[in-house]
């Protein structure tokens, strides 16, 4: 059953078209994942469907129902999580939680219960009483989460659940995810960070300048990158002062630059490694590494995109360092 | 979905995190004082308590609500919290009422502290409290209801405390509790009869001292009016700038 169905959505701010047209659903159950670089669209349409922004053009269904015009009629069946905190700083966990609760018309004993129950689920039982202006980034993002579900919502929003927070609690925060998909939350979740996206996700969007470029199951889109070849070369200099050289040398084969020297060669057919090892050698570029490289997610994302993951995600990172010093900007 | 239950717990949020912090209940307790004292140093003659009620209690509510909504609701603007509360799935109008509520039940109990200090130095017999109750609740109202539309028109806190003044200060000195309506210079005179304050202080001037010049039912009326016209109009800025 589709829980969420989008057509044609479209929002313009002052003739800038920041969401062209999209189309997707999501299923009842399923984690859906939406990536794509700054300034995508991601927030901007998690905004649409929250209620957060007004529509310009297009349809939203929740469970069939068209709220196109009335998010407040959807809004009770929605829990969401925006990339930055949005709750009180003054209050403790416990009392953040059962202030949600009751802004869903939760009855008292019943949002009492449940805030304590999502403490203890979420590891912030110690901290309940604690101000959540002295909760860590991590902390605070899972209160967050918390608060987004402490209704039990039909669907769960999550903006960058992961972005500017230490290893230790994304990687909580993935098996949080995890958890509540098992127990039959629906997710939508927008991130930047492939590997959390085909890790996580059923089935994915990639949204760039507001138009969704490919939707599809993992599965399916890992088809477009099967039968392709990839060897990662980790060289000992500068490649890009014999990028130029190297093309013209070898034109059939597709070329990515990595980070720190690295660079990648794509060939639909097999290929051997000497020529390439050869040419780099007579270069005086050393080849530290060669490696054959499985296809993933990633490489469908920057087929498909033309966008460097790498140049991506720096991006992101730097925009949640701003948001961790109390500014940041919205996609 | 029981929307009584989160007006109730926005109101209740509100009142412990802002106006039950032990600065403001001072501040409703300096304020009328600190006033009270300037009219009589201010003033050559002997002055009557009771003549200076109507004042205090007017400026009491206008200068405890309006900077205080407007801060509190700026605040919670920059903090992002508010957000929160525009993604609940109540009404914006129902949402605005309960954010504002804690503002004018603070002003109502601020214009009754100059009261309490009055009847221990004035034979407040007379007074026409019901007059006066309506009065202040209308007075409150309008004045938080100001405050909501600096709140939605200003994005920093310290823009919000200087707009309130911008308000506040011309309305103190035309509302006809300094100067009398009829002393002021006829050009303006229009702008004194624009301002919600000179209704609510003329109706407690009634029912206080009997000295009121302009029709009880009248300022009533157009209390309602303004506090209507500011309410329709801050909510309508609510939707346009906030729900992008």
């Amino acid at each position: 059953m589709k829980i969420i169905e989008v057509e044609n959505l479209k929002k313009t701010f002052n003739g800038f078209t920041a969401v062209d047209g999209v189309n997707f659903y999501i299923n009842q159950g399923e984690i859906f994942g939406f990536l794509g670089p700054n300034g995508a669209g991601k927030t901007t349409t998690i905004n649409m469907l929250t209620g957060m922004a007004k529509i310009t053009e297009g349809k939203v269904k929740l469970m069939g129902e068209d709220y196109t015009r009335n998010a407040k009629k959807a809004q009770a069946m929605m829990g969401i999580v925006p990339d930055e905190s949005n709750l009180y700083e003054e209050l403790s966990g416990w009392e953040n939680l059962v202030f949600c609760g009751a802004l869903y018309g939760m009855e008292k004993y019943l949002r009492e219960e449940r805030a304590t129950q999502l403490l203890q689920q979420f590891g912030l039982a110690e901290a309940a009483s604690k101000s959540f202006k002295a909760y860590s980034k991590g902390m605070k993002r899972k209160l967050a989460i918390a608060a987004g579900i402490i209704h039990q919502p039909e669907i769960l929003f999550l903006d960058e659940p992961t972005t500017g927070i230490d290893v230790a609690f994304a990687r909580q925060i993935r098996n949080l995810i995890v958890d509540l998909h098992s127990k039959g939350t629906t997710i939508f979740l927008t991130t930047h960070y492939i590997e959390e996206a085909e890790r996580l996700c059923e089935r994915l969007a990639f949204i760039v300048q507001g138009k969704i470029v490919r939707e599809g199951t993992v599965e399916e889109m890992m088809k477009e990158t099967q039968g392709e070849n990839i060897v990662n070369f980790t060289l000992g200099g500068d490649f890009t002062k014999i990028e130029e050289e190297f093309r013209s040398h070898f034109p059939d084969f597709n070329l990515r630059m990595g980070k720190n020297n690295d660079v990648s060669i794509h060939s639909p057919s097999t290929f051997t490694l000497f020529p390439f090892v050869q040419f780099f050698e007579e270069r005086s570029l050393p080849v530290f590494e060669a490696k054959i490289v499985r296809p993933s997610l990633e490489e469908v994302f920057v087929k498909v995109t033309g966008i460097e993951l790498q140049k991506m995600q720096s991006e992101q990172n730097q925009k949640g360092r701003k948001s961790q010093k109390g500014g940041g900007s919205r996609s | 979905m029981k929307t009584w239950i989160a007006f109730s717990s926005i109101l209740m949020k509100d009142m412990r995190s802002y106006y039950l912090k032990p600065p403001n209940i001072s501040w409703g307790l300096i304020f009328p004082i600190a006033w009270t004292l300037m009219f009589f140093l201010r003033s050559p003659v002997a002055v009557e308590v009771r003549d200076l009620l109507p004042g205090v209690m007017a400026l009491s509510i206008l200068f405890g609500t309006t900077s205080m909504l407007a801060v509190t609701i700026t605040f919670e603007r920059k903090s992002r919290s508010f957000e929160r509360l525009l993604l609940a799935p109540i009404s914006l109008n129902l949402l605005m009422l309960a954010k504002t509520s804690g503002a004018i039940m603070f002003g109502v109990v601020n214009a009754f502290v100059p009261v309490i200090f009055a009847s221990f130095l004035s034979d407040l017999s007379g007074i026409n409290w019901f007059m006066v109750l309506g009065s202040v609740i209308l007075i409150a109202i309008t004045s938080t209801f100001l405050g909501l539309f600096i709140a939605v028109s200003v994005s920093q806190v310290f823009e919000a405390q200087t707009f309130s003044n911008f308000f506040r200060f011309p309305m103190l000195f035309l509302c006809g509790l300094f100067i009398p309506l009829s002393d002021l210079p006829a050009f303006l005179r229009p702008v004194s009869y624009a301002l919600p304050l000179t209704y609510g202080a003329d109706i407690l001037k009634t029912a206080i001292n009997y000295n009121g010049i302009i029709s009880v039912p009248l300022s009533f009326l157009m209390l309602l009016i303004f506090s209507v016209i500011l309410f329709a109009y801050s909510t309508y800025n609510v939707n346009r700038k906030w729900i992008l």
